[in-house]
């Protein structure tokens, strides 16, 4: 019987060529989607600054090594794009639970940020920090204006001030965002917001959408004031209450005696 | 009790009887305006309608002055500036007329209140006969009364006139005929990215995804390319297999988790696009309808009475995603002759 015998390590061995082989292949076959972008060089020390910081201010909700708790989901697998978000914009860490996490001040320095950035990145595969080339906003402002209208619009409107979605939720408005901070919202689809893959909006598009909102932030709108830009109900309030009501007041005037 | 009313006093019922009805006060006592009591006054209101025309005449000139200096050039941003200055100074120019005529009647010109009484709307005995004579001669002479066929097929005519309007609107435009009934989808139409017409394959639909989709040719058509498009516009969206409610009869109309329905709202037609990637709610931005995407798109909240139409997708031998038909329903809001479900 002992010729037989299996060696302890054939059933670890099988588990790993398992894991690779079908690893590998749901990597290939989700190639096309994926970052291969390595514009960072990541440090040993910023892997290691990056977990301290992880288990000092965001291991509590996502749990240790990222594998996600009741109250926060897994980040093995978001990319380090998906953690510069969220924390160079204010979200990250949440201070409360809520429909929606909140824009805070940003509550690390930019070192601090990559550092994390690279440690959640390292957690697992996901798409990396767009590089400064990539979001550069010398696309073609028409073309972006036409895919943000079409991908975007919906819920940013048209012209990026934002708008309302259900139960206390909401689309931010897009006013003087940082180009790499868009790009990674595209990328990542952070919280309600949909994902747009590099299949879908390719990072041409991207460039070009970045290349229509930072237009949008430089030039006022030609129409005059803008009133926020939120179309009709702003637009209406303001004709029906400053309008009329100057109307009403000039009819006052009109019918009173003089003293 | 005012006489009248004692008048109309009835004995019982539910008649409203008026009494202390409100007497007819007359024109209240004449005050003497402060411009009539104070010469230094008079002066002021003087130079105040003299300098709201002048502020009128420097209106005027600023925005002659506005057109040369804030010209709209190829730049749009010189629109705002040139409007907000030539309206500026138009309103100016305006405003100070009108403010300035209307405070010189209101604290210089004489203000004695004058009456006058409203006459009569009865005419007179007189004119009233006169008028009777008029008609009265008329029928005579026409013999209208007297005259029965001319009568009656006059109005047989005048009933005739207006009939065939109605045969007239109801041609107006052409009869859409089953037009709304169906829409770009073939079985084999490929599913393709609005608005260049890119075919999607079903492995870049990573989960999380949202695609706005037309079907593939939709961009080489020229005259109905915007009809075509108002009704096969389509949401395509990934998610977990697991969390999508098997619908009977539609479990093979989804591929591995993506979903496509119509992004035409049932409620008025609004493009319902905003999608939680969380909560999988589909909301309308117009009239706040709410569809639930995991659950054949049912409507959750607001006033859309039917979910949106499901588009049976698949993918063909290269991998793209594909229609296997078209809708199964009319998409978009209700119309006249559209069945209740």
């Amino acid at each position: 019987m002992k010729n037989k015998r299996r060696s302890p390590f054939a059933a670890a061995l099988v588990i790993v060529a398992g894991l690779i082989i079908s690893g590998g292949s749901y990597a290939a076959a989700n190639a096309v989607v994926k970052h291969s972008n390595t514009s960072q060089a990541v440090t040993q020390s910023q892997l290691e600054e990056g977990k301290q910081l992880f288990l000092a201010n965001c291991a509590s909700c996502h749990g240790k090594n990222g594998v996600g708790t009741s109250a926060a989901p897994t980040l093995i697998g978001v990319g380090a794009a998906s953690a510069d978000f969220q924390v160079s914009s204010g979200r990250m860490p949440a201070q409360a639970d809520g429909p929606q996490m909140q824009v805070k001040p940003v509550q690390f320095t930019r070192e601090q940020i990559d550092a994390i950035a690279a440690y959640v990145g390292s957690l697992g595969t996901g798409p990396a920090i767009p590089s400064a080339d990539m979001t550069a906003a010398n696309g073609d402002a028409v073309r972006g204006g036409e895919l943000f209208r079409i991908n975007c619009a919906m819920c940013h409107n048209a012209v990026g001030a934002g708008g309302a979605l259900t139960e206390g939720k909401y689309a931010p408005a897009l006013k003087n965002i940082p180009n790499t901070r868009i790009y990674e919202a595209m990328l990542t689809g952070p919280q309600n917001m949909p994902v747009f893959n590099d299949a879908n909006i390719t990072p041409t598009d991207k460039k070009d959408i970045i290349t229509y909102l930072k237009y949008l932030d430089e030039n006022p709108s030609a129409g005059g004031y803008e009133l926020a830009g939120l179309g009709p109900v702003a637009e209406g309030l303001f004709i029906w209450i400053i309008g009329l009501g100057l109307i009403i007041g000039f009819t006052v005037w009109l019918g009173a005696k003089s003293n | 009790m005012s006489e009248k009313a004692k008048e109309h006093r009835y004995e019982s019922g539910l008649a409203v009887v008026q009494s202390g009805k409100v007497s007819d006060p007359g024109i209240e006592p004449h005050r003497v305006r402060m411009t009539d009591k104070s010469e230094k006054l008079e002066r002021t209101a003087n130079r105040q309608v003299a300098a709201l025309f002048i502020a009128s005449a420097v209106g005027s000139a600023f925005s002659i002055f506005a057109y040369f200096a804030f010209p709209i050039t190829s730049d749009l941003g010189t629109v705002r500036s040139n409007t907000l200055w030539l309206g500026f100074g138009i309103t100016l120019g305006l405003l100070g007329i009108g403010i300035g005529a209307v405070h010189w009647a209101k604290t210089l010109m004489p203000d004695a209140e004058v009456y006058e009484p409203r006459h009569q709307s009865r005419s007179s005995e007189e004119n009233r006969a006169a008028a009777i004579e008029i008609i009265k001669l008329a029928d005579q002479e026409s013999g209208f009364t007297r005259r029965k066929l001319i009568r009656r097929s006059l109005y047989t005519a005048l009933a005739m006139f207006p009939l065939p309007a109605i045969f007239f609107f109801g041609g107006l435009g052409p009869n859409p005929a089953d037009t709304l009934r169906h829409t770009m989808w073939r079985k084999g139409t490929r599913l393709a990215k609005d608005p260049y017409g890119t075919p999607i394959k079903a492995s870049e639909v990573t989960e999380g995804s949202v695609f706005h989709v037309i079907p593939e040719g939709l961009q080489d058509l020229t005259d109905t390319k915007l009809e075509e498009k108002a009704k096969a516009a389509v949401l395509l969206v990934r998610v977990d297999p697991s969390v999508l409610k098997p619908i009977a009869g539609r479990e093979n109309w989804s591929y591995d988790g993506i979903v496509a329905y119509s992004k035409i709202c049932t409620h008025v037609g609004c493009p319902v696009a905003l999608y939680e990637q969380q909560t999988h709610h589909l909301l309308c931005p117009c009239h706040q309808s709410t569809f639930d995407l995991t659950d054949g798109c049912k409507v959750l909240f607001g006033p859309a009475s039917r979910p949106l139409p499901q588009l049976p997708i698949t993918v063909d031998a290269e991998g793209y995603l594909i229609a296997q038909s078209d809708f199964h329903e009319p998409v978009g809001p209700s119309f006249w002759d559209r069945s209740a479900n």
